[in-house]
């Protein structure tokens, strides 16, 4: 029997799929051996909507989002306060700003931190594409919305110090305890955090 | 329960990666049992008991349970918070090139305490000094003694001279100096200064206070910089990942300081 050859689009599948972020050669094949069972509508509907991303959806020249239209719907609603810049690591942050309804400015998406263990650095990010829009656009205040990890504020800081000449008011999310958490089990940085955050209580 | 499933000890968070939707697996750094492999159960959640305790570089107390294939972080308590080296970049990319050469260079279940103790303390260092090149330096060439990779400093590799007062060459490969005459059997050797060569010695047995009181030229800064890199990168056989960081934030603070007109002022060298 010719296995092999038979068996090689399955390899090529496999190691296709072990290329995905939390994917492990066992999940990997699990899939595999799950498409080849899977009809071949929903697996050419799948294929298609891979090769889709790739060709419909592109980054929003003004914040970096990942959109269908250029510039995407929040950067094109004029409605939306032109002002104000919010800088996040992912797209997935924009949503979770969005759902509090409680944020009218434009985003600038990084896509990512500064992790030099992983040998990314700010080249590896839009912090250029942040610097030259913040120098041509009437942008008054930038806040900086990474993550309150390690890394998160390293990259914080780091973009802070690029664009300290230009003259923005620079504001950060208040690092603190999250609703409903005990004092007790707070680690030592997020109760410095909250105590340098405390607000006047009236 | 069984006592022998739980792992008690006091560790130091190198490093992690995400797993699945809320997890992380964590390396971390113990003086009894080496480097330590964990999951930490859904530390990406907001409301995460754990997750603020096991950021890169804390100190944490912490309980493992040990599993079949897996370890799972039980409890982290912070006994020293990583606050020192938060919100400065530089002192963030020292701290984690520092984690990554631990990471390197130990294994998992093999404990080495005095790897621990001088982690241990270069972290506390790094987070107060504004100047950490020599507490980098002593570090990476104390490192090296610790897990057996000394480069030989006193004697040509080679022919086993005595070295006499000159400028040599360093081999990576040779593991440490070739006199002048012997220079020729590496030819990928870099050539190392005399004064180099003497802060290399220093820094090789000298507690931390002794090494923070020499003073470094800007130029030998470098030279030590680059030869302990080059043997660092030819003992793990990879680049290091976390020095481009370091170099690229070199680079802006020295053309901050050219354009501000600041000039390295009354540095000299000078050592044993
Ligand atoms: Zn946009
Ligand atoms: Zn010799």
């Amino acid at each position: 029997m010719d296995f092999l050859p038979a068996a090689a689009p399955i390899v090529r599948l496999i190691e296709e799929l072990n290329k995905l972020p939390g994917v492990g050669s066992k999940t990997a094949q699990r899939l595999a051996y799950h498409l080849i069972r899977t009809s071949t509508e929903d697996a050419e509907a799948l294929a298609q909507a891979i090769a889709d991303i790739k060709q419909q959806v592109v980054f929003c020249a003004r914040c970096q989002n990942i959109t269908d239209v250029d510039p995407c719907a929040i950067c094109a609603d004029a409605r939306r306060d032109q002002t104000k810049v919010c800088v996040v690591e992912q797209p997935l942050d924009i949503l979770a700003l969005e759902r509090t309804r409680s944020y009218n400015g434009l985003y600038h998406v990084l896509h990512g931190a500064i992790s030099p263990i992983d040998g990314v650095g700010p080249g590896d990010l839009k912090v250029q594409e942040l610097v030259e829009r913040l120098q041509n656009h009437g942008v008054e205040e930038l806040i900086l919305a990474t993550n309150p990890s390690l890394q998160g504020e390293a990259t914080a800081t780091y973009v802070q110090r690029q664009i300290a000449g230009l003259g923005l008011k620079i504001t950060r999310l208040a690092r603190g305890l999250p609703s409903g958490a005990d004092l007790e089990y707070a680690d030592d940085v997020t109760l410095t955090r909250a105590l340098e955050g405390r607000q006047e209580f009236t | 329960m069984d006592q022998s499933r739980f792992f008690k000890s006091e560790a130091i968070v190198l490093k992690y990666f995400p797993l699945g939707e809320a997890d992380r697996v964590v390396t971390l750094y113990t003086p009894g049992e080496g480097k330590v492999r964990a999951v930490a159960r859904g530390v990406r959640k907001v409301k995460s008991r754990l997750g603020g305790h096991l950021e890169p570089l804390t100190r944490v107390r912490v309980l493992i349970v040990k599993g079949k294939s897996l370890d799972v972080v039980s409890q982290a308590e912070t006994l020293t918070s990583n606050i020192a080296l938060r919100g400065d970049p530089w002192r963030t990319a020292c701290g984690l090139y520092l984690a990554e050469l631990v990471d390197g260079f130990t294994s998992e279940n093999l404990g080495n305490p005095p790897v621990y103790q001088l982690l241990r303390q270069v972290l506390e260092t790094v987070g107060r000094t504004d100047d950490p090149d020599r507490a980098l330096r002593r570090f990476e060439l104390q490192l090296l003694r610790l897990v057996g990779y000394a480069p030989e400093l006193h004697h040509c590799v080679e022919c086993l001279a005595d070295l006499a007062p000159a400028s040599h060459s360093f081999s990576a490969a040779a593991g440490g100096i070739l006199c002048p005459s012997c220079r020729g059997s590496d030819p990928l050797g870099r050539s190392l200064s005399l004064n180099a060569l003497k802060v290399l010695r220093l820094f090789s047995s000298s507690d931390l206070q002794t090494a923070e009181r020499v003073r470094l030229a800007p130029e030998l800064t470098l030279e030590l910089e680059h030869t302990i890199r080059y043997y660092l990168c030819y003992l793990l056989e990879r680049e290091l990942k976390s020095t481009a960081f370091l170099d690229l934030l070199r680079r802006e603070r020295e053309a901050g300081e050219r354009r501000s007109g600041k000039s390295e002022a009354g540095v000299s060298s000078r050592s044993r």
